[in-house]
């Protein structure tokens, strides 16, 4: 696990990448947040129709990795997956329409928390099954080689994942046959309450790749600047011709596995680690080295919160008014004959 | 025209379909280079390309998940898993997902991929060569199963299959694959999916099969007065075929390769139950593979339906 005690952005860093930018990768990992920190809110009401895995604590990921993606380019996530979706375009007001089981979701209200998917922003649909979604990317990026179109894709998964044989075998075929996808590791850790260095003989999931030939890099997941710089690379790469590659971002996620509660009275994690993450916050390390470093004036800062709970007030507001689905929609889209 | 195997009339629908639409890709294991395992893939590589006939690792899941993610790009993968006992290795991936892009991205991908795959005993080999697993597909919602049983059907289903939005588990009678030659339009012809073809007209007894059983029901059928019905799409099967035959017959006998229990024909035997038991005039019977793990050499014999088996059951629906 990292032992580093702070989020350390390099000035460097933060000179050389555009101040527009800066101010997005914020942006996104603030209305993440506070879109997460909203489900936690409203979730005890029991009125959202399906399990919830929140990712609050892991924001930089999906922002980092996604501000480098075109719109068009194609993006896989997993049953934690509101962060990536929100990142790559989705609208908050389909995605709470989906959690509250109603038509106007973007599952139309049949699928939840963990079936995001827009066409339209190159989310090509998520499931519950851990790692399921890796060979998805691999095709994707197999056709965007066929066709020459220089699309990019992306899969984000976690250290559960790397538990599963599909991502192996996976990897191994995007690198043998030099395909532009990214694979995004997100390291936090702890699948449900099983930890990575109970489940995994090395945990050194990024070296991992050099023995598919493929570069690996572990970047410190808390970090946004580290996230966007690591993944320029590597979609630079994978648009270039130059083949996939591993990031693995170490991260931790605050609350438990599933649901809006934290889990450490359960005893599943130490109260101690928890504090020490919260500490290494994604959100508000970064706003301080924005706001310090005069990247962004204060007043700018300050107005980006309200505008995140009007957009959030707007969503609920349409997704509780929009219908429940039919029964008939039991029997849509199954197959055409 | 000319005559031709099962292999060679797969070989030209893969050909044909290649040449007609340029977003048809096959993948698999030995596909390119070496033609395949049964050689069904012959001459592909030559013609269309290693960007169009692509060798995989040996990777099951890969190959499936793979297709899956071509399928939901809007291309129309065919990938080949060496032997049907192989596709184990990829379920997760068709029925947690190929089986459900359509419902679970309500209706904005479809998942256009075919997965051919050699079935059934009598190759010589042992378990997990000689398979016959359809129910397992057949019960999984989203999936289409067919299993052709001549080099004619094998041609226009094939053809189908890949036309077809949906994924389709093409199941290939490995046992017949080039037992029989029979005539084959050079022409493209599509036979549709979800239709059965009464191979004989009967009025005695309703007899259904599918793949390489149905030429051994058809040989036991001599002397009786059968309506053969070739099922050839095992998933949706053609439920009006069945049970306009049943209606006019009163007998149906179901001659299938896999296993009885939980086997395909439990599900034709209670589709008659439901919908034409005052029409029956004697139990319906199953001619079917035993509870037994499909074994090798000598015993192939004995686990497979045999023409004197159906015969038995044939003159067993006729005592009532």
């Amino acid at each position: 696990m990292s032992t580093k005690s702070d989020v350390n952005f390099s000035p460097e860093d933060l000179a050389a990448i555009p101040q527009k930018a800066l101010l997005e990768l914020y942006t996104t990992m603030l209305r993440i947040r506070l879109f997460e920190e909203k489900i936690v809110e409203l979730y005890p009401e029991q009125e959202m129709k399906c399990p919830v895995h929140l990712c609050i604590g892991q924001e930089a990921i999906a922002a980092g990795v996604c501000r480098n993606l075109k719109k068009d380019d194609y993006m896989v996530s997993n049953h934690r997956g509101h962060g990536h979706g929100i990142a790559k375009g989705i609208s908050m007001k389909v995605l709470f329409a989906e959690f509250y089981g109603r038509t106007t979701g973007c599952s139309k209200g049949k699928g939840g928390s963990m079936h995001i998917i827009d066409t339209s922003q190159g989310i090509l649909g998520t499931s519950a099954i851990v790692g399921g979604g890796i060979p998805m990317a691999v095709g994707t990026g197999l056709s965007s080689r066929i066709k020459k179109d220089k699309r990019v894709s992306v899969v984000f998964f976690g250290d559960g994942a790397f538990d599963e044989g599909v991502f192996y075998e996976s990897f191994n075929f995007a690198s043998l046959k030099k395909l532009p996808v990214v694979f995004v590791c997100e390291n936090n850790f702890y699948a449900t309450n099983s930890r990575q260095s109970s489940r995994q003989s090395s945990c050194e999931i990024a070296n991992s790749a050099r023995a598919f030939g493929a570069p690996g890099m572990c970047v410190d997941g808390n970090n946004v600047v580290e996230v966007y710089k690591a993944a320029d690379q590597a979609v630079k790469l994978a648009r270039s011709g130059g083949g996939p590659s591993l990031i693995e971002a170490t991260t931790y996620r605050w609350k438990g596995h599933v649901g809006p509660d934290v889990d450490y009275e359960k005893g599943a994690r130490t109260e101690e680690e928890l504090i020490y993450w919260m500490k290494r916050c994604p959100v508000k390390n970064f706003e301080k080295a924005l706001r310090e470093g005069g990247i962004v004036t204060g007043e700018t800062l300050d107005a980006i919160p309200q505008a995140i709970f009007t957009e959030l007030d707007e969503a609920l507001s349409f997704a509780i008014k929009s219908p429940y689905p039919k029964p008939e929609a039991l029997y849509e889209d199954l197959y055409n004959i | 025209m000319g005559k031709i195997t099962i292999v060679k009339a797969i070989n030209q629908a893969l050909a044909e379909e290649m040449a007609r639409d340029e977003d048809v890709v096959l993948l698999g294991e030995d596909i390119g280079q070496d033609g395949g395992v049964f050689r069904v893939t012959d001459g592909l590589l030559e013609k269309f390309g290693p960007q169009r006939v692509m060798d995989t690792p040996l990777a099951e899941l890969a190959i499936a998940g793979t297709a899956i993610g071509m399928a939901v790009y809007g291309l129309r993968p065919v990938a080949e898993i060496q032997f049907m006992g192989f596709t184990y290795g990829a379920l997760e991936q068709v029925f947690s997902h190929a089986s459900r892009i359509r419902s679970r991205s309500r209706g904005r991908f479809t998942c256009p991929m075919v997965i051919r795959t050699p079935y059934g005993i009598g190759i010589k080999a042992p378990e997990l060569h000689s398979e016959s697993a359809e129910s397992l597909y057949c019960h999984m919602p989203g999936i289409k199963v067919v299993a052709p049983s001549t080099p004619y059907n094998a041609k226009g289903l094939l053809i189908s299959a890949i036309r077809d939005d949906d994924m389709v588990l093409f199941m290939e009678p490995a046992s017949i694959y080039r037992a029989i030659k029979a005539e084959v339009p050079t022409e493209n012809y599509a036979i549709p999916l979800g239709k059965a073809a009464i191979m004989q007209e009967g009025d005695e007894i309703t007899l259904v099969s599918w793949g390489a059983m149905l030429h051994k029901a058809m040989e036991a059928s001599e002397g009786f007065d059968c309506e053969i019905i070739d099922l050839m799409t095992l998933k949706p099967f053609d439920e009006e075929a069945i049970l306009e035959s049943v209606r006019k017959t009163g007998r149906l006998v179901i001659v299938h390769e896999a296993t009885k229990n939980c086997g395909l024909g439990a599900e034709i035997a209670a589709l008659v139950a439901e919908e034409a038991l005052f029409y029956l005039k004697a139990p319906v019977l199953r001619v079917a593979g035993p509870e037994a793990v499909t074994p090798m050499a000598s015993l192939e014999d004995e686990y497979v339906p045999k023409v004197a088996r159906i015969r038995e059951a044939l003159k067993d629906v006729m005592k009532y």
